[in-house]
Order: C-alpha cells, then structure tokens, then sequence
C-alpha cells in the first residue's frame, strides 16, 4: 500500500504570464523568461532561489528545461522536461512537490511559452504518421480535433447530449473573459452564434474550438515551510492525480471514459475532499466537449449528465458552480498547452486576485489538464490552508 | 484513383499488416497463449505477453464512433471534403480507425455494419478503408 505524503507541504507562492496573444516580436524563451521573472516577483524570490526547473514544451527543443536554465542564467539541480501535453503543467506541480519532499530541492520554477500563432506552427494533421499513428493520419482525421468530435459524436449517441448544450461551455468561458482584462476574446457571445460557426470536425465547430494564440506562463512551488515566510498568501497542494489510458485515439477503450476519472479519484482521495468541497474549478477546454466529459468524470455530475450540467448558466459568472473563470483556452488564451494558465487562475481565485470575476468565498480548487486525444490527465486540489 | 496522402511511416512491427493490406487482407493478430484478439500490431500479447499469430479478420465490423471532416488536415484531401473517419469495432473483436467510403455522409450511423475495402495509394500502400452494407 502506497501512501501520499505530499497533502499540505508544498505550495505555489508565485505566478505570472508573459505577454499573451500575438508576440511576433518574441521567442519561446524570452516568454518564458518575462513569465518566469514575472512569477518570481509575485513570489518575492530571485531566480538565485530557484533549484529546480521544470519546462515542458515540444518543437522546438529536444531539452527544454536545459535549455531554458542556460537562457534563464541558472543552473538548477533538479531538471525536468517530461511532455504529457495539456496535463503537463498540472501534473508538473506533483512532480515539483515530490522532488522537494524528497530533498531534492527547495524551490521550483515552472515554466511555459510558445509562439504557436505567429510562427502558425498549430496544424491540424499535426501528428506524424508513425507509430500507433501510422493507422489514423493516412485516413485523414485533422488531430486532435477529430479524437474530441469522435468522442462528442459518442457522447451525443450515449446520452443525447446536444450541440447547442456544448455551445453553452463555449458562452459561459466567454461570458468570464468578458471579466478578465487579459482575455482575448471579450465580445459578448452567444449560443447562435456558436451554432451557426463552420463545422470543421463535426459535431464540433470553429467555437468549440480553443484559440491558438502566443504566449507563456510561469509558476513557484516550494516547501510549505518556506511558502509561510513569503509574501502572499500560500496556495497549497492538498491532493492530486495523474492518469492514461492510450496514446492515439483508436485505443481509447470507451471514449466517453477519460482518464480524468482515474487522476480525480486519486486526487480527491489524497486531498481528503469530495466534488461539493470545491469553491472553483479550472478545466482544460480544448474543446467543448472535452469540458463535459471531465466534468463527468470528475464526479462534478453522472456520467451522460454532463450535457444538462453545462447548460442554463450553471457555469457562467453569477452560476452556482464557478468553471475557467479566466474564459478558458475558449476566450482568454491558448498558446499550444493550456496548463499552465489553470494553475496560474487557480492560485489567484485562492487569493481573492480576480477583481470583477472573483468568485466569493473561495478556498478550495480544482484544476485539470487534459493532454493529447484525451491521452493524459492530471488533477490538483489546491486550498488555502494546509 | 491515386490519393497522395500522408503515408504511414511503417516499421518492423507493422509491416505484415501493410504486406496483408497490399493483396487485399486484413491482418490482424491473435495470441497464440490466451487468445486474446490485437490491433494495432506487437511481437507480443498486451494481456499475458505470449506470442502471437497473424489472422486475415473477416473485414465485417460495425461503426463505434464518427466524424465528418470539413476542413481538411493535409492539401491532398481537400477534394474528398467532407469526408466520413470513423472507428470501426470488427467482428473479431478489435477497433480500427477508418474512412468510410460513402456518396452521402449521412448512411453513416453509430451501429451501422460496414465491410473493408481497399484503396491502393501508392506501390508499398494500400490502404483499408470501410464501405457501409447495412443499418
């Protein structure tokens, strides 16, 4: 029997953006170092505090974390690159928190950028077909958009889930952005408006789709001891998860069933909170569907229920159940991974940091990433107190 | 008709597949151990780990999920859209991803039988597609 040691003794104490949107002006890098000085300032630390980096990104280079500690000017003793896609970032403050559990170091740096948009490296058939690939690319699926309208498809098949039920995932994330001076897209959005965009993948259409956008962010995990002698407010790791269930789409075993119900058992199991404990939760929405599956999959509603949960301003400001209160990779940002920015909103809600979106009362958090074809996930529970 | 689309990068894992594939058989595999029925191809069982056995499948299968494609991912399909990729769950027991060949994208259904057929995309590849032959 394994037990989870990591409740309470790290916790994030710094998180920024870099700039965000079109940067073509800026490289991978010099995201990462605007984001990750920027986070550090929050923190009140220096980039000498830092001891351990962890950097995950793809493309552009085959040692991340390095080469980004030789940009930055650091030399860490704990490097990590390790690449889960969307669930990366997540997952990655589990790691950070083990690593300073096991001594390894003292005070991690987190950190993403990318220039998707002005280098328009985002392609749609953007898998090579090798691999367990090599039996999807050929037969034309645009990935992974078409591994998510599979599922959406299944999803309506199952349990008469609609589209005009997705299109109010992609309302509400505008209706937050709309309260996030940082957000993208802040034109007032409606279901209509949703329906009526261009099926690319069907069910899904252009808006259940995230944007693709420049840009980078940046966390600081340390000890829990160390976060009370800091600046802010400590946010602390209570729980968490990691989970897979296949690589490329083919493989999934049932596509209604993601490997968030494997990463949120655990993470509500280790964090000793239920689904009705949480104030606020951050959800990949790299697309529309993919918000109603792990809302499922989570324990938020019964599986099949997702649809209806979704609707009638439940996750919209002043709805009961606060969801992507930044508008999401939908509205407010989405360079390539959206991670990240979950743990980035998390952090600042725990904070009362929001201003006109803030979501009264909050202690408790949930953040989760979705990685690849619904591949990978991983689940944090944050809170204020230890 | 000649299709230039991407094509699979084989390996020596699946190249008895891509072999089948070329004189019209779809090879799929079968533990010699347990029984247990594999796509896509390994040296070995994923549930005991014992050896395995090349089986030509019936190609009868009938459609698990699908989607129809507006937007092409690559510029060698852009005159196939929209298109119908669909996973197909064969008979024998494993799942496939597919086109479907179809005049009207809307006879393909979740639940709907389909059958292989093969289209030839260049000398080393033919690829498996499926045709829909019933409700």
């Amino acid at each position: 029997m394994t037990e989870y040691t990591l409740r309470g003794q790290v916790a994030i104490v710094g998180v920024a953006e870099s700039a965000l949107g079109k940067t073509p002006d800026r490289t991978v890098l010099s995201l990462q170092q605007e984001a990750a000085l920027g986070a550090l300032d929050d923190a009140g630390l220096a980039l000498s505090d830092v001891d351990g980096l962890f950097v995950s990104g793809y493309q552009y280079a085959e040692r991340p974390a390095v080469l980004t500690a030789e940009y930055l000017g650091i030399q860490p003793r704990y490097l990590e690159s390790t690449n889960l896609g969307g669930s990366g970032f997540v997952a990655a403050v589990e790691r950070a928190g083990a690593a300073i559990a096991a001594g390894l170091c003292e005070t991690v740096l987190i950190c993403y950028g990318s220039t998707q948009y002005s280098s328009r490296t985002r392609a749609l058939g953007g898998r090579p077909p090798e691999w367990s690939y090599q039996f999807e690319v050929p037969h034309g699926p645009a990935l992974p958009l078409s591994a998510y309208a599979l599922a959406a498809t299944r999803h309506m098949y199952l349990y008469g889930t609609t589209s005009e039920q997705l299109a109010e995932v992609a309302v509400a994330a505008r209706q937050w952005a709309m309260r996030n001076p940082k957000a993208l897209r802040r034109a007032p959005l409606t279901v209509d408006e949703v329906l009526a965009s261009p099926l690319i993948s069907s069910p899904l259409r252009g808006l259940d789709c995230c944007l693709v956008t420049d840009g980078g962010g940046a966390v600081v995990v340390t000890s829990a001891e160390r976060a009370r002698t800091l600046r802010r407010q400590p946010v602390y790791l209570l729980g968490s998860g990691i989970a897979t269930t296949h690589e490329a789409i083919t493989n999934m075993p049932e596509l209604t069933e993601t490997p968030a119900r494997a990463s949120g058992a655990l993470a509500f199991a280790r964090a000793g909170v239920r689904p009705h404990e949480v104030d606020v939760v951050e959800v990949y929405d790299s697309f529309t569907i993919t918000v109603v599956l792990t809302l499922e999959d989570l324990g938020f509603c019964r599986t099949g229920e997702g649809g209806a949960f979704v609707s009638g301003g439940r996750i919209a400001p002043d709805g009961d159940f606060p969801l992507n209160t930044s508008g999401g990779g939908l509205s407010y940002t989405h360079p390539g991974m959206f991670g990240i920015f979950l743990l980035i909103e998390a952090v600042r809600q725990l904070r009362s940091d929001c201003g006109e979106r803030q979501v009264a009362n909050a202690r408790t958090a949930l953040c989760h990433g979705t990685g690849g074809q619904l591949s990978t996930a991983a689940t944090v529970i944050l809170g204020r107190e230890a | 008709m000649s299709l230039p689309l991407p094509l699979p990068t084989i390996d020596p894992d699946t190249q008895p597949f891509w072999d089948g594939a070329r004189r019209g058989a779809l090879l799929i595999q079968r533990c010699r151990d347990c029984g247990r029925p594999q796509f896509f191809p390994r040296p070995r069982c994923v549930r005991c780990g014992g050896s395995i056995a090349w089986i030509e499948a019936s190609g009868e299968g009938r459609v698990y999920s699908y989607t129809v494609v507006h937007r092409a991912p690559h510029e060698s399909l852009v005159p196939l859209v929209p298109y119908v990729v669909a996973l197909v769950d064969l008979a024998e027991g494993v799942r496939m991803m597919s086109r479907v060949r179809a005049a009207d994208s809307g006879v393909v259904q979740i639940g709907a039988a389909v059958r292989v057929a093969f289209e030839r995309v260049s000398d080393e590849v033919t690829l498996p597609l499926f045709e829909v032959v019933g409700p």
